[in-house]
Order: C-alpha cells, then structure tokens, then sequence
C-alpha cells in the first residue's frame, strides 16, 4: 500500500516535478536567446535583492496564498474550484462597495469589514455552482468556469455604470476613503530615517492570510467539520454511510473556498488599489490551482508554494523590465507546474516508487 | 430593418460561429471517447499562433494551416500522455495547456517578430480569402433569393465550408461506422471494449489526436481567415464557449452545429447595437448578450431545460483489471 516514506510523498515529488518545470523554462528561456542563469540572477535580485523587492514578492504572495487556500479547501472533498478568479472579482466587488459606502471611523475596522465582506460575496457567488453541484448534479469545473465569465461580465457592467464616479472615463471606483486606507509595510516597519519597503504594496492583509493559514488548518485537521470534509473527499459514499450529507459538505465546502477566494480582495483591492478597478485579479485566482497543487493541499505547503509564486512574479516582471523575456514567462512556468504537479503527477510517481519498493525489498533481503 | 441588414447580421454569425463550431465538434469527439477537454481554448490559441506566424512566413494561408494544426496536435498529444497513459486529472491537464498556450504564444511570438506579441499583418495569399460560389454575382439581382445566395451563402472562406462539411462527416463517423461505435463506447464502458479486445488507450488517443486537428483548425480560421494577425489572447473565451455549445448540445454532432449557430448569432448580434436597439426596442446591454451563452449553459446543465447527461466513462481514466 504505502510504497513510499511520507517525506518523500510531500516533499520530492514536489521537487522533482518544480525541477522539470523550472529545467523546461530555462530551455525556453535558451530558445529565445537569453540566459537562463543570468535571468535567474535578476530575479533574485529584484524579487529578493531588496526590502522592495520582498514588498512586492510578499505582496503577490498574499493574494496566492488566499486563492491557494482556496483550492485547497476544495480539493479536499474532492470539488475543483476553478472558480477562484471570479470569486476573488465578486470579493473585490465587497470590498469596494464597503469601502465606499459605510463611513469606517478606523482603518482596523475597516479591515474587519473588508475580510467579512469579501468573504461573504466571494461565498455567494461560489454557493451557486456548489448548489447546482450538490442538488442538480452540474458538474462544479464547468459550472465554475461559467461564472468565472459571468462575474467579469456584471464587474465590467458595474463599474461602466453604476460604481463609476460622474465625469470620469475610466472604468474604476472612486478612491476610497482615507479611512479605510490599510497599513502597508513601509509605515509599519520604517523607522526614523529609515524606510523600509519604501512604495512597495505589501500591507497588513499579508498577516491575515498567515492567520487564514492557521485557521484552514484547524479546519481541516482538528475539527469534526474538517473530518467530514475530507472523509467526503476520500469516498462519498462511505461518507454517506456514516451519516455525513454529501449536499452540507459540498455548499459548506465550497463557500469556504469561494470565501477565502474573495479575501484576497483586501489586499489587492482595499491594500493596494485603494479602488475597484476592470480585471483586478490578474489571474491570481488561476495562481491558486498551481499552489494548491504544489502545496498538496496543506497550509503550510501552500504558503511555501504561494512564496515561490510571489517571488516568480516579481521576478518576472523585473526580468520584462531588463530583458527580452516577456512577461507571460510566468504564465509558461505556471502551466509547467500545473502539468507536472498536477496532471502529469503519475509520471514523476511510478518510477519513483518503484525506486523505493526495490529499496524496501533489499533491506528485507539483508535482514 | 431591411433585408440587407438581417442578412449581414446572418452573415457575420455564419463567420463567428465557425471557430466555435470547429472547437465544439473537437471536444465533441474528445468527449465522446471519455476524455474530458477543458484546453481547447488554449489548443485553439496555439493553433491560431503558429498558423499566422508560419502564414507570414511562408506566405501562404494553407502550410500557416498545416503549422496551426502541428501547434494544436502538440498540445493534443501532452493532453493524451497526461490524461491516457499516465492516468492524470484531465481537468488539471485542461488548465494547465490553456496556460501553456496563453504564456508561449507571447513569448515566442515576442522573439519570433519582436511586436509585442503579436504577429505582423498578414495578406494576399498568406490569407484565406472569401470564396464567390458559382452564379452568385449573376444571381444577385434576383429578388430575395439572390441576395441571400449572394450575401449569406457565397463569399466564406474555405475554412468555412470545411467546418460545416464536418458536421455530417462527424455525425456519419461517430454515428455510422465501426470506429464511431467503439470511440462511443469507450466512453460510456471502456471496461466493456477492452473485453472486446479492442485496446482503449489507442481509441482515446485517436479521439484526442482529432480533437487536435479539429481545434488547429479552428485556431488557424481565427488568425488568418476572421482576422489578419494573432494577437494576444484572441481565442477570447471561444474554446469555453465551444465548450458550452457541446453541452447544450448534449454531445450530438447536429445539435452541436445549432448551438453554435445560436451563440454565433449571439455574438454578432452584440457587435450591432443599433440592430438590437430596432428589434427590441430599448437598449439591451452588451455585456448581457456576451454572458448569455454562459448562463443558458448553467440553466442547461442544472437540468431546468432537459437533462444533459455526459458519456458516462468521461473524465475517469481506464485502468485494466489485474
């Protein structure tokens, strides 16, 4: 049954498979006439190299870790949510509409509101697919690709219409009140003289999502509700042998992942923005597939996972800046760790475990 | 509302509904066969790449076909290795080609041309050109019927025409001969072939491999027929749309031409809100016909307007018995 160590499960597959996608990207990278070393160089430089750096590489983290979570949560009663892109677009559609509309004497509270808002919206707009799921056998990726199209549509149409200010062009809110401004890391961690992460967007949401890191762990592994989620993941029908409704597992499941989905909003949204602008998510809630993936489901992972995106990302863009690679690079090596993590999984595994059970077999020999 | 404006309006659904015609009849043989297919979009948006770069390079429409078609057939064949031989999520390989295809057409098209991803204008023979069919300049004048043989039927490119031809062709394939029969059935009870004798893994993969060609084209239609370059992203949500056609035709190839009639028409209508405006009588939002496919696809999916039952083998991969 178990052909391999758990260590090797949770953390070489993943490694082996980050490897052959990061060896592919540097072949492309080659291909194109560039250095893969000297590309690498400048992505540490500019993703890690400063307090600036970091200011954005833990920024975008941030809005991974949220949608891994995310995907996460769902994977584990075995629904993919494909829907995290436009749930984190509804969840911006809270946060905005919170922010404009309720005088926020403090930013701390402002806060609050934010995370119950986005949370709320971004369960609302996953609580439709999960419903057709559990009641009407829809099948959720479908279902979640639809509405994915279908928040982009009503955010497209909101911010034309109603939500944009009078005598302006643009298709964006407002500017937020100075109230529900969040601290970024620059006026939190600058002191005197010197400034740290000086006009870099990390701010105070980053350290929500440690805290949602924590919360979606308990969740899942020390609570009875975590139990039946994945008990439902494992087999539906012994699930429901045991008495657990596969339609509670499914909404709850879901929302909570539509929820996590849709507080990435206080930080791309009421954190950096500081309005609602057309297609602020940028694909982050795509992003959460491959962290889940990597991550294997757990928060920890995930948050490792969400850091190497984060650092990918600003890394990226500095490579943009500097060379000839464009920056959809990032989107090439994104879809390689979705390949090798996710589908081609069974690929890095056989051999692997074979590798193992010869392994085994030799020591019972010497035995 | 004169006949002249309804017929360019028939005629520009004509012209948008093949791209998702083609996609839809792609997946509708990848799904067909068990192997669910969530990457047209990106299969189509490779196809469309290398077609009009190859186009421009060569100068001719036909070999930039071949190319888009090696460029969708490529991406097939990683779907058919992930989801066949190594038994991986199907969904997950989907996600993963669209990404693949989203990130790789800018960045070798950015060190291809150096445009900004984008490849330059194609013309002349490095694109398919509109086809007068016979007798349609001498009928045009021939009241109603002329201008509608004219206007509506006459003047697609070849591409066109391939992609309606495929639709009795699919349906004769699938419906009328042994290979047809088998690709259904390995859909439904892939157990039940193999005990035939009939290997399912080489089935699945032929079913992916036309699912390749069918998208290639439908890539290829994209940058050097409807338009005259690639430009980022100009798949535009088609393949998801395709998507949504194939269920609200529930897997029929006949259907499968109807639905995309139906959202094709959608389409051009969007693209004329003074037509809409004399039809209707107030303004309808755009953006309300862009989503509609979407969300008539959720009502049909959820079973408020009959029942769309997928093959029943689909997205699960055949693991033999030992």
């Amino acid at each position: 049954m178990d052909a391999m160590p758990k260590w090797a499960d949770v953390v070489l597959i993943p490694l082996i498979s980050l490897i052959l996608a990061a060896t592919i990207s540097a072949l492309v990278i080659l291909a194109i006439g560039e250095s893969p070393v000297e590309a690498l160089n400048l992505m540490v430089k500019g993703a890690l190299g400063s307090t600036y750096g970091w200011g954005y590489t833990l920024y975008y983290a941030t809005n991974f870790i949220f949608t891994g979570l995310a995907v996460s949560v769902a994977f584990h009663s075995r629904m993919f949510n494909i829907g995290g892109e436009g749930q984190a677009m509804v969840g911006g559609l809270g946060v905005a509409l919170i922010c404009l509309y309720v005088p926020w004497p403090h930013w701390s509270l402002a806060l609050v509101g934010g995370i119950l808002a986005a949370a709320i919206f971004g369960a609302a707009w996953a609580a439709i697919p999960a419903f057709l799921q559990a009641k009407r056998g829809s099948h959720i990726v479908i279902t979640t690709i639809m509405f994915n199209f279908i928040a982009a549509a009503l955010l497209n149409y909101l911010l034309i219409g109603a939500l944009k200010p009078k005598g302006s062009m643009e298709p964006a809110t407002g500017k937020f009140p100075e109230a529900t401004h969040l601290p970024s890391f620059q006026d939190m961690f600058s002191f005197g003289e010197t400034a740290l992460f000086r006009g870099a967007p990390a701010n105070v949401s980053f350290f929500v999502a440690v805290v949602a890191c924590f919360a979606v762990w308990a969740l899942i592994w020390k609570t009875k509700l975590g139990y039946e989620i994945r008990a439902f993941g494992h087999s539906e029908s012994a699930a429901k042998y045991a008495g657990i409704s596969p339609t509670k597992i499914i909404m709850i499941s879901m929302m909570i992942s539509g929820g996590l989905a849709g507080m990435m909003a206080i930080n791309n949204v009421q954190g950096e923005a500081e309005r609602l602008v057309l297609n602020a998510v940028e694909g982050a809630g795509f992003i959460g597939i491959a962290v889940a993936l990597m991550g294997r489901s757990h928060p920890f992972g995930v948050f490792l996972a969400a850091l190497l995106f984060g650092f990918l990302y600003q890394g990226g863009a500095e490579l943009a800046l500097w060379t000839k690679i464009p920056r959809e690079m990032i989107v090439v090596i994104q879809a390689l760790v979705i390949l090798f993590t996710g589908a081609l999984d069974d690929m890095v595994r056989a051999p692997l475990e074979r590798v193992f059970l010869a392994l085994k077999r030799r020591k019972r020999k010497a035995a | 509302m004169d006949l002249l404006t309804v017929l360019q309006v028939l005629d520009s659904t004509v012209r948008l509904a093949t791209p998702l015609l083609l996609a839809c009849l792609a997946g509708l043989f990848s799904e067909r066969a068990g192997i669910f297919d969530i990457g047209l979009e990106g299969k189509m948006l490779a196809a469309a790449f290398l077609s009009a770069a190859v186009a421009y390079t060569s100068g001719s429409a036909w070999v930039g076909l071949g190319a888009g078609i090696f460029a969708s057939l490529l991406l097939s064949g990683i779907h058919g290795l992930a989801s066949i031989t190594f038994r991986g999520n199907q969904l997950i390989s989907g996600v993963a080609i669209n990404f693949l295809a989203a990130g790789m057409t800018v960045v070798v098209a950015q060190s291809w041309f150096g445009q900004g991803g984008r490849t330059p204008q194609l013309s002349g023979a490095a694109r398919f050109e509109p086809i007068t069919l016979p007798f349609a300049e001498a009928l045009r004048e021939v009241p109603v019927l002329g201008p509608i043989y004219y206007e509506l039927i006459s003047g697609h490119t070849a591409l066109v025409y391939i992609a309606l031809l495929f639709v009795p062709l699919t349906w004769w394939i699938l419906f009328r001969t042994r290979f047809g029969l088998r690709l259904r059935a390995v859909g439904e009870n892939p157990a039940a072939v193999d005990t035939a004798g009939i290997s399912v893994v080489w089935l699945r993969y032929m079913a992916v491999l036309i699912c390749g060609v069918l998208c290639g084209i439908a890539g290829a239609y994209l940058a050097t027929a409807l338009q005259a370059s690639f430009v980022k992203d100009m798949s535009a949500g088609r393949g998801f749309i395709a998507l949504a056609a194939l269920i609200f035709a529930k897997w029929r190839p006949w259907q499968a031409l109807y639905s995309c009639l139906l959202f094709g028409f959608l389409q051009a209508f969007a693209l004329r809100p003074d037509v809409i405006q004399t039809v209707v009588g107030f303004k309808v939002n755009g953006q309300l016909l862009d989503v509609l496919p979407y969300i008539l696809t959720v009502i049909i999916l959820a079973g408020f307007v009959g029942k769309a039952v997928p093959p029943r083998a689909g997205g699960e991969p055949y693991v033999k018995e030992r």
